[in-house]
Protein backbone atom coordinates (compact mmCIF):
# COMPACT_ATOMS: atom_id res chain seq x y z
CA UNK A 1 0.00 0.00 0.00
CA UNK A 2 1.19 3.70 -0.84
CA UNK A 3 1.29 6.74 1.38
CA UNK A 4 -2.56 8.07 0.57
CA UNK A 5 -3.62 4.49 0.27
CA UNK A 6 -2.77 3.50 3.00
CA UNK A 7 -4.25 6.18 5.04
CA UNK A 8 -7.83 6.26 3.36
CA UNK A 9 -7.41 2.56 4.12
CA UNK A 10 -6.81 3.22 8.00
CA UNK A 11 -9.13 5.60 7.95
CA UNK A 12 -12.29 3.98 6.53
CA UNK A 13 -11.94 0.85 8.60
CA UNK A 14 -11.62 2.84 11.67
CA UNK A 15 -14.29 4.70 10.76
CA UNK A 16 -16.44 1.14 10.79
CA UNK A 17 -15.70 0.63 14.33
CA UNK A 18 -16.46 4.61 15.07
CA UNK A 19 -12.86 5.66 16.05
CA UNK A 20 -12.98 3.62 19.63
CA UNK A 21 -10.00 2.84 20.55
CA UNK A 22 -11.75 -0.27 22.08
CA UNK A 23 -12.01 -2.49 19.02
CA UNK A 24 -8.37 -1.84 18.13
CA UNK A 25 -8.02 -5.98 17.78
CA UNK A 26 -10.94 -5.91 15.69
CA UNK A 27 -9.30 -2.84 13.64
CA UNK A 28 -6.02 -4.88 13.61
CA UNK A 29 -7.47 -7.84 12.59
CA UNK A 30 -9.41 -6.21 9.19
CA UNK A 31 -6.14 -4.22 8.77
CA UNK A 32 -4.39 -7.25 8.04
CA UNK A 33 -6.72 -8.85 6.16
CA UNK A 34 -6.37 -5.98 3.81
CA UNK A 35 -2.96 -5.72 3.75
CA UNK A 36 -2.91 -8.48 0.61
CA UNK A 37 0.60 -9.74 2.62
CA UNK A 38 -1.12 -10.94 5.95
CA UNK A 39 0.91 -8.14 8.02
CA UNK A 40 0.78 -4.82 9.45
CA UNK A 41 3.69 -2.41 8.73
CA UNK A 42 5.34 -0.44 10.62
CA UNK A 43 3.65 2.36 8.65
CA UNK A 44 0.52 0.98 9.24
CA UNK A 45 0.76 1.37 12.73
CA UNK A 46 1.45 4.22 13.08
CA UNK A 47 -1.21 5.44 11.19
CA UNK A 48 -3.62 3.86 13.59
CA UNK A 49 -2.09 5.16 16.55
CA UNK A 50 -2.15 8.76 15.09
CA UNK A 51 -5.95 8.37 13.71
CA UNK A 52 -7.12 6.89 16.95
CA UNK A 53 -4.91 9.29 19.06
CA UNK A 54 -2.75 6.48 20.74
CA UNK A 55 0.82 5.94 21.63
CA UNK A 56 2.45 4.24 19.31
CA UNK A 57 4.04 1.95 21.97
CA UNK A 58 0.21 1.07 23.23
CA UNK A 59 -0.65 -0.21 19.47
CA UNK A 60 2.81 -1.77 19.40
CA UNK A 61 1.72 -3.98 22.29
CA UNK A 62 -1.79 -5.32 21.46
CA UNK A 63 -0.09 -5.86 17.57
CA UNK A 64 2.98 -8.25 19.18
CA UNK A 65 0.81 -10.10 22.02
CA UNK A 66 -1.46 -11.92 20.22
CA UNK A 67 -0.48 -14.70 17.59
CA UNK A 68 -2.42 -13.92 14.93
CA UNK A 69 -1.07 -10.56 13.91
CA UNK A 70 2.18 -10.82 11.79
CA UNK A 71 5.15 -8.09 11.69
CA UNK A 72 6.39 -9.28 8.63
CA UNK A 73 4.78 -9.78 5.18
CA UNK A 74 3.42 -13.05 4.66
CA UNK A 75 2.62 -15.35 1.75
CA UNK A 76 -0.87 -14.80 0.44
CA UNK A 77 -2.20 -18.10 2.14
CA UNK A 78 -0.69 -19.11 5.53
CA UNK A 79 -0.67 -22.73 6.04
CA UNK A 80 -0.68 -23.42 9.42
CA UNK A 81 0.38 -26.93 10.92
CA UNK A 82 -1.01 -27.48 14.42
CA UNK A 83 1.15 -28.66 16.61
CA UNK A 84 -0.63 -29.08 19.69
CA UNK A 85 -0.83 -32.68 21.90
CA UNK A 86 -3.90 -34.04 20.06
CA UNK A 87 -2.19 -33.52 16.30
CA UNK A 88 1.26 -34.26 17.39
CA UNK A 89 0.01 -37.78 18.61
CA UNK A 90 -1.36 -38.18 15.69
CA UNK A 91 1.58 -37.32 13.13
CA UNK A 92 1.42 -34.08 12.75
CA UNK A 93 5.61 -34.23 12.23
CA UNK A 94 4.49 -36.04 9.16
CA UNK A 95 2.39 -33.63 8.35
CA UNK A 96 4.89 -30.86 8.43
CA UNK A 97 7.50 -32.47 6.72
CA UNK A 98 4.80 -33.14 3.84
CA UNK A 99 4.43 -29.81 3.10
CA UNK A 100 7.75 -29.35 3.43
CA UNK A 101 8.08 -31.35 0.20
CA UNK A 102 5.26 -30.48 -1.61
CA UNK A 103 6.18 -26.89 -1.25
CA UNK A 104 10.34 -27.10 -1.21
CA UNK A 105 10.52 -24.65 1.65
CA UNK A 106 11.25 -25.30 5.59
CA UNK A 107 8.72 -24.05 8.48
CA UNK A 108 8.90 -20.41 8.63
CA UNK A 109 9.61 -19.91 5.26
CA UNK A 110 7.57 -18.29 2.64
CA UNK A 111 7.61 -19.44 -0.97
CA UNK A 112 9.95 -17.44 -3.91
CA UNK A 113 6.50 -16.62 -5.40
CA UNK A 114 4.82 -15.31 -2.11
CA UNK A 115 1.56 -17.45 -2.36
CA UNK A 116 2.82 -19.53 0.60
CA UNK A 117 4.24 -19.14 4.29
CA UNK A 118 4.20 -22.49 5.93
CA UNK A 119 4.23 -22.40 9.85
CA UNK A 120 3.43 -24.05 13.56
CA UNK A 121 0.18 -23.11 15.27
CA UNK A 122 -1.01 -24.24 18.31
CA UNK A 123 -4.67 -25.76 18.62
CA UNK A 124 -7.42 -24.62 16.28
CA UNK A 125 -9.97 -26.62 17.38
CA UNK A 126 -9.74 -28.95 14.12
CA UNK A 127 -8.60 -32.16 16.13
CA UNK A 128 -11.86 -34.34 15.06
CA UNK A 129 -9.58 -34.54 11.69
CA UNK A 130 -6.32 -34.56 12.97
CA UNK A 131 -3.44 -34.18 12.32
CA UNK A 132 -4.77 -30.85 11.31
CA UNK A 133 -3.41 -27.90 9.07
CA UNK A 134 -5.54 -24.35 8.80
CA UNK A 135 -5.24 -22.45 5.14
CA UNK A 136 -6.13 -18.84 5.86
CA UNK A 137 -9.09 -19.70 7.70
CA UNK A 138 -9.99 -23.06 6.50
CA UNK A 139 -9.31 -26.23 8.35
CA UNK A 140 -8.41 -29.33 6.28
CA UNK A 141 -7.42 -32.49 7.97
CA UNK A 142 -6.46 -36.16 7.27
CA UNK A 143 -4.20 -35.62 4.97
CA UNK A 144 -1.99 -37.51 2.68
CA UNK A 145 0.79 -36.73 0.44
CA UNK A 146 -2.37 -36.64 -2.28
CA UNK A 147 -4.29 -34.68 -0.93
CA UNK A 148 -1.82 -32.24 0.29
CA UNK A 149 -0.33 -31.81 -3.20
CA UNK A 150 -4.46 -31.24 -4.62
CA UNK A 151 -4.96 -28.60 -1.89
CA UNK A 152 -1.87 -26.91 -2.88
CA UNK A 153 -2.62 -27.03 -6.73
CA UNK A 154 -6.01 -25.65 -5.89
CA UNK A 155 -4.98 -22.65 -3.81
CA UNK A 156 -2.09 -21.73 -6.82
CA UNK A 157 -4.95 -21.76 -9.64
CA UNK A 158 -7.30 -19.56 -7.16
CA UNK B 1 -24.03 -49.46 27.49
CA UNK B 2 -22.87 -46.03 26.81
CA UNK B 3 -25.58 -43.31 25.30
CA UNK B 4 -25.95 -40.10 23.46
CA UNK B 5 -28.16 -38.20 24.65
CA UNK B 6 -29.09 -35.03 22.54
CA UNK B 7 -30.19 -32.05 25.00
CA UNK B 8 -28.60 -28.97 23.38
CA UNK B 9 -26.87 -30.75 20.75
CA UNK B 10 -29.76 -31.94 19.03
CA UNK B 11 -30.09 -29.47 16.61
CA UNK B 12 -26.72 -29.97 15.41
CA UNK B 13 -26.57 -30.72 11.47
CA UNK B 14 -30.50 -30.85 11.74
CA UNK B 15 -31.21 -27.24 10.98
CA UNK B 16 -30.04 -24.23 8.72
CA UNK B 17 -27.53 -22.54 11.28
CA UNK B 18 -28.79 -19.04 13.13
CA UNK B 19 -31.90 -19.79 10.92
CA UNK B 20 -34.93 -18.26 13.78
CA UNK B 21 -37.67 -20.28 11.44
CA UNK B 22 -36.02 -23.67 11.79
CA UNK B 23 -34.63 -22.86 15.13
CA UNK B 24 -38.37 -21.77 16.50
CA UNK B 25 -39.42 -25.10 14.50
CA UNK B 26 -37.78 -27.05 16.29
CA UNK B 27 -38.94 -25.83 19.60
CA UNK B 28 -36.39 -22.90 20.07
CA UNK B 29 -37.34 -19.56 21.60
CA UNK B 30 -39.87 -21.49 23.77
CA UNK B 31 -37.41 -20.95 26.27
CA UNK B 32 -37.31 -17.24 26.39
CA UNK B 33 -41.07 -17.19 26.04
CA UNK B 34 -41.68 -18.55 29.23
CA UNK B 35 -38.62 -16.69 31.24
CA UNK B 36 -40.38 -13.56 30.27
CA UNK B 37 -43.27 -14.51 32.15
CA UNK B 38 -41.16 -15.92 34.99
CA UNK B 39 -40.03 -13.90 37.88
CA UNK B 40 -35.76 -13.38 37.93
CA UNK B 41 -35.57 -15.40 41.15
CA UNK B 42 -37.97 -17.99 40.24
CA UNK B 43 -35.00 -18.57 36.91
CA UNK B 44 -32.46 -18.82 39.21
CA UNK B 45 -33.84 -21.44 41.65
CA UNK B 46 -34.38 -23.73 38.43
CA UNK B 47 -31.21 -22.89 37.10
CA UNK B 48 -29.58 -23.72 40.79
CA UNK B 49 -32.11 -27.01 41.05
CA UNK B 50 -30.19 -28.10 37.28
CA UNK B 51 -26.74 -28.66 39.17
CA UNK B 52 -25.58 -26.87 35.65
CA UNK B 53 -21.25 -26.32 36.88
CA UNK B 54 -19.70 -23.61 34.71
CA UNK B 55 -18.40 -26.01 31.48
CA UNK B 56 -15.63 -23.50 30.99
CA UNK B 57 -13.31 -25.11 33.01
CA UNK B 58 -13.27 -24.30 36.79
CA UNK B 59 -16.98 -26.25 36.88
CA UNK B 60 -18.47 -23.43 39.00
CA UNK B 61 -22.14 -23.30 39.93
CA UNK B 62 -24.13 -21.62 37.63
CA UNK B 63 -27.38 -21.11 40.01
CA UNK B 64 -24.83 -19.79 42.71
CA UNK B 65 -23.01 -17.56 40.86
CA UNK B 66 -26.18 -16.25 39.65
CA UNK B 67 -27.66 -15.92 42.48
CA UNK B 68 -24.87 -14.04 44.05
CA UNK B 69 -24.60 -11.65 41.64
CA UNK B 70 -28.80 -10.93 42.04
CA UNK B 71 -27.62 -10.48 46.07
CA UNK B 72 -24.73 -7.63 44.78
CA UNK B 73 -26.49 -4.11 45.95
CA UNK B 74 -24.89 -3.12 42.11
CA UNK B 75 -26.17 -5.78 39.66
CA UNK B 76 -24.16 -7.22 36.49
CA UNK B 77 -24.39 -4.79 33.52
CA UNK B 78 -23.08 -6.79 31.09
CA UNK B 79 -23.73 -10.51 30.08
CA UNK B 80 -20.59 -12.13 28.04
CA UNK B 81 -20.16 -15.50 26.61
CA UNK B 82 -16.76 -16.89 26.33
CA UNK B 83 -15.70 -18.23 23.10
CA UNK B 84 -11.91 -18.40 23.46
CA UNK B 85 -11.78 -22.34 23.49
CA UNK B 86 -8.54 -22.75 23.35
CA UNK B 87 -7.70 -26.02 25.16
CA UNK B 88 -6.06 -28.23 22.82
CA UNK B 89 -8.57 -31.05 21.71
CA UNK B 90 -11.67 -28.97 22.54
CA UNK B 91 -13.85 -28.59 19.97
CA UNK B 92 -17.23 -28.34 21.49
CA UNK B 93 -18.43 -24.74 21.17
CA UNK B 94 -17.13 -24.55 18.14
CA UNK B 95 -19.79 -27.00 17.35
CA UNK B 96 -22.98 -24.88 18.89
CA UNK B 97 -21.51 -21.72 17.29
CA UNK B 98 -20.92 -23.34 13.80
CA UNK B 99 -24.18 -25.64 13.59
CA UNK B 100 -27.10 -23.85 16.16
CA UNK B 101 -25.97 -20.20 17.26
CA UNK B 102 -29.07 -19.28 18.42
CA UNK B 103 -29.70 -21.66 21.25
CA UNK B 104 -26.31 -19.70 22.78
CA UNK B 105 -28.02 -16.57 21.68
CA UNK B 106 -31.32 -17.52 23.70
CA UNK B 107 -29.58 -18.51 26.59
CA UNK B 108 -27.21 -15.30 27.07
CA UNK B 109 -30.69 -13.74 26.31
CA UNK B 110 -32.51 -15.44 29.34
CA UNK B 111 -29.37 -13.97 31.49
CA UNK B 112 -29.94 -10.44 30.63
CA UNK B 113 -33.13 -10.97 31.11
CA UNK B 114 -32.96 -12.08 34.58
CA UNK B 115 -30.81 -9.17 35.49
CA UNK B 116 -31.89 -6.89 33.00
CA UNK B 117 -29.27 -6.24 31.29
CA UNK B 118 -28.74 -4.16 28.26
CA UNK B 119 -25.62 -5.14 26.44
CA UNK B 120 -23.91 -8.35 25.50
CA UNK B 121 -20.60 -10.03 24.19
CA UNK B 122 -19.54 -12.69 22.40
CA UNK B 123 -16.11 -13.24 22.76
CA UNK B 124 -14.67 -15.77 19.98
CA UNK B 125 -11.07 -16.62 19.44
CA UNK B 126 -9.96 -15.49 16.22
CA UNK B 127 -9.14 -19.00 14.56
CA UNK B 128 -12.86 -19.42 14.59
CA UNK B 129 -13.61 -16.38 11.75
CA UNK B 130 -14.51 -18.64 9.15
CA UNK B 131 -17.98 -18.49 11.44
CA UNK B 132 -18.12 -14.69 11.76
CA UNK B 133 -20.71 -14.34 9.10
CA UNK B 134 -22.86 -17.49 10.70
CA UNK B 135 -22.89 -15.52 14.35
CA UNK B 136 -23.41 -12.55 12.82
CA UNK B 137 -26.29 -13.86 10.37
CA UNK B 138 -28.17 -15.84 14.14
CA UNK B 139 -27.92 -12.31 15.76
CA UNK B 140 -29.53 -10.44 12.85
CA UNK B 141 -31.82 -12.55 12.34
CA UNK B 142 -33.12 -13.04 16.11
CA UNK B 143 -33.15 -8.75 15.78
CA UNK B 144 -35.29 -8.97 12.67
CA UNK B 145 -37.73 -11.79 14.53
CA UNK B 146 -37.58 -9.46 17.40
CA UNK B 147 -36.39 -12.18 19.76
CA UNK B 148 -33.42 -9.94 20.15
CA UNK B 149 -33.14 -5.97 19.93
CA UNK B 150 -35.31 -3.20 20.93
CA UNK B 151 -38.28 -4.07 22.98
CA UNK B 152 -38.03 -8.06 22.43
CA UNK B 153 -41.50 -9.74 21.78
CA UNK B 154 -43.18 -6.68 22.52
CA UNK B 155 -41.94 -6.08 26.16
CA UNK B 156 -40.07 -3.43 27.66
CA UNK B 157 -37.12 -5.31 27.47
CA UNK B 158 -34.05 -4.49 25.64
CA UNK B 159 -31.06 -6.06 25.07
CA UNK B 160 -28.16 -6.36 22.39
CA UNK B 161 -25.35 -8.46 21.30
CA UNK B 162 -21.94 -7.81 19.95
CA UNK B 163 -19.60 -10.00 18.61
CA UNK B 164 -15.63 -9.64 19.91
CA UNK B 165 -13.11 -11.54 17.87
CA UNK B 166 -9.85 -12.86 19.52
CA UNK B 167 -6.42 -12.50 17.52
CA UNK B 168 -4.88 -15.56 18.99
CA UNK B 169 -4.18 -15.92 22.65
CA UNK B 170 -5.06 -18.64 24.51
CA UNK B 171 -4.57 -16.89 28.06
CA UNK B 172 -7.82 -14.56 26.61
CA UNK B 173 -9.81 -17.57 28.23
CA UNK B 174 -8.94 -16.88 31.24
CA UNK B 175 -11.88 -14.10 32.38
CA UNK B 176 -10.39 -11.33 33.45
CA UNK B 177 -7.49 -11.74 30.46
CA UNK B 178 -10.70 -11.65 28.37
CA UNK B 179 -12.05 -8.57 29.53
CA UNK B 180 -9.19 -6.82 28.90
CA UNK B 181 -9.19 -8.23 25.49
CA UNK B 182 -12.67 -6.80 24.81
CA UNK B 183 -11.47 -3.77 25.98
CA UNK B 184 -8.91 -3.70 23.23
CA UNK B 185 -6.13 -4.68 25.22
CA UNK B 186 -3.29 -7.48 25.58
CA UNK B 187 -5.15 -9.98 27.35
CA UNK B 188 -3.06 -10.09 30.83
CA UNK B 189 -5.10 -11.31 33.64
CA UNK B 190 -6.10 -8.90 36.21
CA UNK B 191 -5.60 -9.60 40.28
CA UNK B 192 -8.74 -11.52 41.27
CA UNK B 193 -10.87 -10.83 43.81
CA UNK B 194 -12.46 -8.56 42.90
CA UNK B 195 -14.41 -11.14 41.00
CA UNK B 196 -16.11 -10.13 37.96
CA UNK B 197 -19.45 -10.21 39.69
CA UNK B 198 -18.22 -7.10 41.26
CA UNK B 199 -15.73 -5.51 39.11
CA UNK B 200 -15.61 -6.86 35.43
CA UNK B 201 -16.09 -4.88 32.13
CA UNK B 202 -15.55 -1.57 31.84
CA UNK B 203 -15.11 -1.88 35.91
CA UNK B 204 -18.92 -2.82 36.62
CA UNK B 205 -20.53 -5.86 37.47
CA UNK B 206 -20.11 -8.54 34.73
CA UNK B 207 -21.73 -11.81 34.11
CA UNK B 208 -19.30 -14.50 32.40
CA UNK B 209 -20.25 -18.24 31.29
CA UNK B 210 -19.13 -20.07 29.14
CA UNK B 211 -20.83 -21.07 25.53
CA UNK B 212 -21.58 -24.75 26.21
CA UNK B 213 -22.85 -23.35 29.99
CA UNK B 214 -25.34 -20.40 28.36
CA UNK B 215 -26.48 -23.29 25.75
CA UNK B 216 -28.20 -25.09 28.46
CA UNK B 217 -29.81 -22.46 29.96
CA UNK B 218 -33.17 -22.75 27.57
CA UNK B 219 -33.73 -26.34 28.13
CA UNK B 220 -33.53 -25.47 32.17
CA UNK B 221 -36.30 -22.97 31.90
CA UNK B 222 -38.21 -24.66 29.77
CA UNK B 223 -38.45 -28.36 30.64
CA UNK B 224 -37.50 -26.82 34.76
CA UNK B 225 -34.29 -27.84 36.76
CA UNK B 226 -35.17 -31.04 37.92
CA UNK B 227 -35.60 -32.48 34.60
CA UNK B 228 -32.51 -31.08 33.66
CA UNK B 229 -31.05 -32.88 36.34
CA UNK B 230 -32.09 -36.09 36.39
CA UNK B 231 -29.86 -36.57 33.18
CA UNK B 232 -26.91 -36.46 35.22
CA UNK B 233 -25.93 -37.38 38.90
CA UNK B 234 -26.72 -36.37 41.80
CA UNK B 235 -23.58 -33.71 42.01
CA UNK B 236 -23.85 -33.42 38.65
CA UNK B 237 -26.57 -32.50 36.29
CA UNK B 238 -27.47 -32.91 32.87
CA UNK B 239 -25.11 -33.42 30.24
CA UNK B 240 -21.98 -32.78 28.27
CA UNK B 241 -20.34 -32.19 25.16
CA UNK B 242 -17.11 -34.31 25.43
CA UNK B 243 -14.81 -34.33 22.57
CA UNK B 244 -13.02 -37.38 21.71
CA UNK B 245 -9.68 -36.67 19.86
CA UNK B 246 -5.80 -38.80 19.52
CA UNK B 247 -5.76 -42.46 18.63
CA UNK B 248 -9.51 -43.35 18.91
CA UNK B 249 -11.25 -44.23 16.34
CA UNK B 250 -14.48 -41.80 16.51
CA UNK B 251 -12.94 -38.59 16.66
CA UNK B 252 -15.87 -35.90 17.44
CA UNK B 253 -18.18 -34.53 19.75
CA UNK B 254 -20.47 -36.28 22.13
CA UNK B 255 -23.48 -35.71 24.53
CA UNK B 256 -23.32 -37.88 27.15
CA UNK B 257 -25.20 -37.58 30.52
CA UNK B 258 -23.05 -37.11 33.77
CA UNK B 259 -21.99 -40.53 34.92
CA UNK B 260 -20.99 -42.14 31.63
CA UNK B 261 -17.93 -44.30 32.74
CA UNK B 262 -14.79 -42.70 30.91
CA UNK B 263 -14.27 -46.53 29.70
CA UNK B 264 -17.55 -46.83 27.94
CA UNK B 265 -17.11 -43.16 26.42
CA UNK B 266 -13.70 -44.18 24.86
CA UNK B 267 -14.55 -47.46 24.25
CA UNK B 268 -18.10 -47.48 22.85
CA UNK B 269 -18.59 -44.31 21.73
CA UNK B 270 -15.11 -43.99 20.43
CA UNK B 271 -14.51 -46.92 18.87
CA UNK B 272 -11.73 -47.52 20.77
CA UNK B 273 -7.89 -47.40 19.55
CA UNK B 274 -7.22 -48.15 15.83
CA UNK B 275 -4.03 -50.09 14.49
CA UNK B 276 -4.26 -52.50 16.63
CA UNK B 277 -1.96 -50.55 19.19
CA UNK B 278 -2.99 -50.27 23.06
CA UNK B 279 -3.59 -47.71 25.23
CA UNK B 280 -0.57 -45.53 27.21
CA UNK B 281 -2.77 -43.36 28.12
CA UNK B 282 -5.52 -40.35 28.50
CA UNK B 283 -4.94 -36.61 29.31
CA UNK B 284 -8.56 -35.28 30.43
CA UNK B 285 -9.67 -31.51 29.71
CA UNK B 286 -7.01 -30.40 27.31
CA UNK B 287 -3.43 -29.24 28.17
CA UNK B 288 -3.90 -28.15 31.32
CA UNK B 289 -5.58 -31.43 32.36
CA UNK B 290 -4.73 -34.45 34.18
CA UNK B 291 -3.18 -37.86 32.93
CA UNK B 292 -4.07 -41.20 33.86
CA UNK B 293 -3.41 -45.19 32.83
CA UNK B 294 -6.18 -47.79 32.60
CA UNK B 295 -6.43 -48.16 36.52
CA UNK B 296 -9.26 -44.97 36.37
CA UNK B 297 -10.84 -45.65 33.18
CA UNK B 298 -13.80 -46.57 35.13
CA UNK B 299 -13.98 -43.70 36.88
CA UNK B 300 -17.63 -42.22 36.23
CA UNK B 301 -17.78 -38.44 34.14
CA UNK B 302 -19.00 -36.75 37.32
CA UNK B 303 -17.18 -33.71 39.18
CA UNK B 304 -17.24 -35.39 42.38
CA UNK B 305 -16.17 -38.96 41.27
CA UNK B 306 -13.48 -37.01 39.25
CA UNK B 307 -12.34 -35.22 42.20
CA UNK B 308 -12.57 -38.46 44.27
CA UNK B 309 -10.17 -39.82 41.89
CA UNK B 310 -7.70 -37.01 41.61
CA UNK B 311 -8.82 -35.76 38.35
CA UNK B 312 -10.78 -32.96 37.05
CA UNK B 313 -13.17 -32.60 34.19
CA UNK B 314 -11.76 -29.15 32.89
CA UNK B 315 -13.08 -28.20 29.26
CA UNK B 316 -14.51 -32.26 28.65
CA UNK B 317 -11.75 -33.00 26.53
CA UNK B 318 -10.40 -36.69 26.14
CA UNK B 319 -6.94 -37.20 24.53
CA UNK B 320 -6.26 -40.72 23.67
CA UNK B 321 -2.55 -41.57 23.58
CA UNK B 322 -1.74 -45.00 22.23
CA UNK B 323 1.84 -46.82 22.98
CA UNK B 324 3.81 -45.85 20.04
CA UNK B 325 3.79 -42.43 21.53
CA UNK B 326 6.92 -41.28 24.26
CA UNK B 327 5.86 -39.79 27.32
CA UNK B 328 8.41 -37.65 27.45
CA UNK B 329 8.18 -36.44 23.72
CA UNK B 330 4.39 -36.01 24.85
CA UNK B 331 5.37 -33.38 28.01
CA UNK B 332 7.65 -31.60 26.04
CA UNK B 333 5.01 -31.15 23.44
CA UNK B 334 2.69 -29.81 26.23
CA UNK B 335 5.22 -27.45 27.45
CA UNK B 336 5.93 -26.20 24.27
CA UNK B 337 2.43 -25.11 24.24
CA UNK B 338 2.67 -23.25 27.63
CA UNK B 339 5.83 -21.40 26.86
CA UNK B 340 4.15 -20.32 23.50
CA UNK B 341 0.57 -19.40 25.54
CA UNK B 342 2.40 -17.89 28.63
CA UNK B 343 1.11 -14.30 28.77
CA UNK B 344 5.10 -13.15 30.46
CA UNK B 345 3.19 -11.26 33.49
CA UNK B 346 4.61 -13.47 36.22
CA UNK B 347 8.32 -14.94 36.26
CA UNK B 348 7.26 -18.11 37.68
CA UNK B 349 5.18 -19.33 34.78
CA UNK B 350 7.32 -17.48 32.12
CA UNK B 351 10.71 -18.83 33.51
CA UNK B 352 9.56 -22.20 34.50
CA UNK B 353 7.99 -23.39 31.25
CA UNK B 354 11.17 -22.69 29.63
CA UNK B 355 12.78 -24.53 32.16
CA UNK B 356 11.04 -27.85 31.99
CA UNK B 357 11.22 -27.51 28.57
CA UNK B 358 15.00 -27.73 28.97
CA UNK B 359 14.80 -30.44 31.58
CA UNK B 360 12.64 -32.78 29.37
CA UNK B 361 14.95 -31.96 26.35
CA UNK B 362 18.02 -33.66 28.64
CA UNK B 363 15.78 -36.32 29.37
CA UNK B 364 15.08 -37.20 25.56
CA UNK B 365 18.28 -37.07 24.48
CA UNK B 366 19.59 -39.73 27.44
CA UNK B 367 21.86 -36.81 29.25
CA UNK B 368 19.48 -36.43 32.26
CA UNK B 369 20.67 -37.40 35.56
CA UNK B 370 18.28 -38.20 38.36
CA UNK B 371 18.99 -35.02 39.82
CA UNK B 372 17.30 -33.44 37.19
CA UNK B 373 14.15 -35.17 37.79
CA UNK B 374 13.89 -33.84 41.29
CA UNK B 375 14.49 -30.29 39.80
CA UNK B 376 11.41 -31.20 37.53
CA UNK B 377 9.11 -31.05 40.94
CA UNK B 378 10.48 -28.42 42.15
CA UNK B 379 9.88 -26.50 39.50
CA UNK B 380 6.29 -27.51 38.90
CA UNK B 381 5.70 -27.18 42.44
CA UNK B 382 6.64 -23.94 42.79
CA UNK B 383 4.85 -23.04 39.29
CA UNK B 384 1.32 -24.17 40.77
CA UNK B 385 1.95 -22.46 43.95
CA UNK B 386 2.88 -19.09 42.68
CA UNK B 387 1.72 -18.41 39.07
CA UNK B 388 -0.63 -15.61 38.98
CA UNK B 389 -3.30 -16.74 37.03
CA UNK B 390 -4.57 -20.52 36.64
CA UNK B 391 -2.30 -20.65 33.15
CA UNK B 392 0.83 -21.31 35.02
CA UNK B 393 -0.77 -22.98 38.10
CA UNK B 394 -1.96 -25.80 35.69
CA UNK B 395 0.45 -25.87 32.89
CA UNK B 396 2.45 -28.73 35.35
CA UNK B 397 -0.62 -30.81 35.77
CA UNK B 398 -0.13 -33.60 33.08
CA UNK B 399 3.81 -33.20 34.14
CA UNK B 400 3.02 -34.58 37.68
CA UNK B 401 0.57 -37.02 36.88
CA UNK B 402 2.99 -38.16 34.50
CA UNK B 403 5.91 -38.84 36.85
CA UNK B 404 3.73 -40.25 39.31
CA UNK B 405 2.38 -43.17 36.45
CA UNK B 406 5.02 -43.61 34.93
CA UNK B 407 8.01 -43.17 36.63
CA UNK B 408 9.64 -45.97 34.90
CA UNK B 409 9.80 -44.36 31.65
CA UNK B 410 11.42 -41.09 32.73
CA UNK B 411 14.33 -43.70 34.86
CA UNK B 412 14.56 -45.36 31.79
CA UNK B 413 15.40 -42.00 30.02
CA UNK B 414 17.90 -41.62 32.44
CA UNK B 415 19.53 -44.75 31.75
CA UNK B 416 19.01 -44.09 27.56
CA UNK B 417 16.12 -45.92 26.93
CA UNK B 418 13.27 -44.50 24.97
CA UNK B 419 10.52 -47.61 24.85
CA UNK B 420 8.26 -46.65 22.03
CA UNK B 421 11.84 -45.88 20.49
CA UNK B 422 10.78 -41.90 19.69
CA UNK B 423 13.73 -40.08 21.04
CA UNK B 424 16.80 -40.35 19.64
CA UNK B 425 18.67 -39.96 22.88
CA UNK B 426 21.43 -38.29 20.53
CA UNK B 427 23.43 -36.81 23.74
CA UNK B 428 24.31 -40.27 24.79
CA UNK B 429 26.57 -41.46 22.28
CA UNK B 430 28.27 -37.93 21.99
CA UNK B 431 29.39 -38.51 25.85
C1 LIG C 1 -5.63 -20.09 31.21
C2 LIG C 1 -7.12 -20.25 31.24
C3 LIG C 1 -7.79 -20.46 30.05
C4 LIG C 1 -9.18 -20.58 30.04
N1 LIG C 1 -9.79 -20.78 28.85
C5 LIG C 1 -11.15 -20.83 28.81
C6 LIG C 1 -11.83 -20.97 27.58
O1 LIG C 1 -11.21 -21.05 26.50
N2 LIG C 1 -13.19 -20.99 27.58
C7 LIG C 1 -13.90 -20.89 28.74
O2 LIG C 1 -15.12 -20.89 28.71
N3 LIG C 1 -13.28 -20.79 29.93
C8 LIG C 1 -11.93 -20.75 29.99
N4 LIG C 1 -11.31 -20.59 31.21
C9 LIG C 1 -12.15 -20.49 32.43
C10 LIG C 1 -12.67 -19.07 32.60
O3 LIG C 1 -11.72 -18.31 33.31
C11 LIG C 1 -13.99 -19.01 33.38
O4 LIG C 1 -13.86 -19.75 34.53
C12 LIG C 1 -15.18 -19.53 32.62
O5 LIG C 1 -15.26 -18.99 31.33
C13 LIG C 1 -16.45 -19.20 33.37
O6 LIG C 1 -17.58 -19.69 32.70
P1 LIG C 1 -18.37 -20.99 33.18
O7 LIG C 1 -18.62 -20.85 34.66
O8 LIG C 1 -19.61 -20.99 32.39
O9 LIG C 1 -17.48 -22.14 32.89
C14 LIG C 1 -9.91 -20.50 31.25
C15 LIG C 1 -9.22 -20.31 32.45
C16 LIG C 1 -7.85 -20.18 32.45
C17 LIG C 1 -7.16 -19.96 33.75
S1 LIG D 1 0.63 -17.55 35.07
FE1 LIG D 1 1.55 -15.50 34.91
S2 LIG D 1 2.74 -15.43 33.00
FE2 LIG D 1 1.47 -17.29 32.98
S3 LIG D 1 -0.31 -16.63 31.80
FE3 LIG D 1 -0.84 -16.33 33.96
S4 LIG D 1 -0.25 -14.23 34.45
FE4 LIG D 1 0.70 -14.75 32.47
S1 LIG E 1 -4.92 -30.24 18.38
FE1 LIG E 1 -4.57 -29.77 16.31
S2 LIG E 1 -6.37 -28.76 15.75
FE2 LIG E 1 -6.71 -29.21 17.82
Amino acid sequence: MNGTHLVTKVNSIIEKYNGSQERLIQILLDLQKESGQNYLSEDCIKEVSRILDMPISKVFEVATFYSMFNREPKGKYIIEVCKSAPCHVTGSKNVSKMFEEALNIKMGETTSDNIFTLQYSSCFGGCDVSPAVKINEKIYGNLTMEKINEIIDMYRRK
Amino acid sequence: MAKIVKLISKNCGKIVPGSVEDYVKAGGYTGLRKAMKMDPQEIIEEVKKSNLMGRGGAGYPTGKKWEQAYANPRRPEYVVCNGDEGEPGTYKDRLILSQDPLRLIEGMTIAAYVFNIKEGYIYVRGEYLDLKDTINDAIKNAEEANYLGKNILGSDFSFHIQVVWGAGAYVCGENTALLESIEGKSGRPRKKPPFLTRVGLHQAPTLLQNVETYSNISYIVEHGGEKYHSYGTEYSGGTKLVCLSGNIANKGVYEIPFGTPIREIIYEIGGGIPGGRNLKFVQLGGSSGSCFKDEKLDTPMCYKALKDAGLKLGSGALLVIDDSNCVIDFLKCITEFFIHESCGKCTPCREGNTRIFELLDKLSKGIAGKEDMDRLCEISDLMKKTSFCGLGQAATTALTDCIKYMKDEFLEHIEGYCRAGVCNMSGKEKI
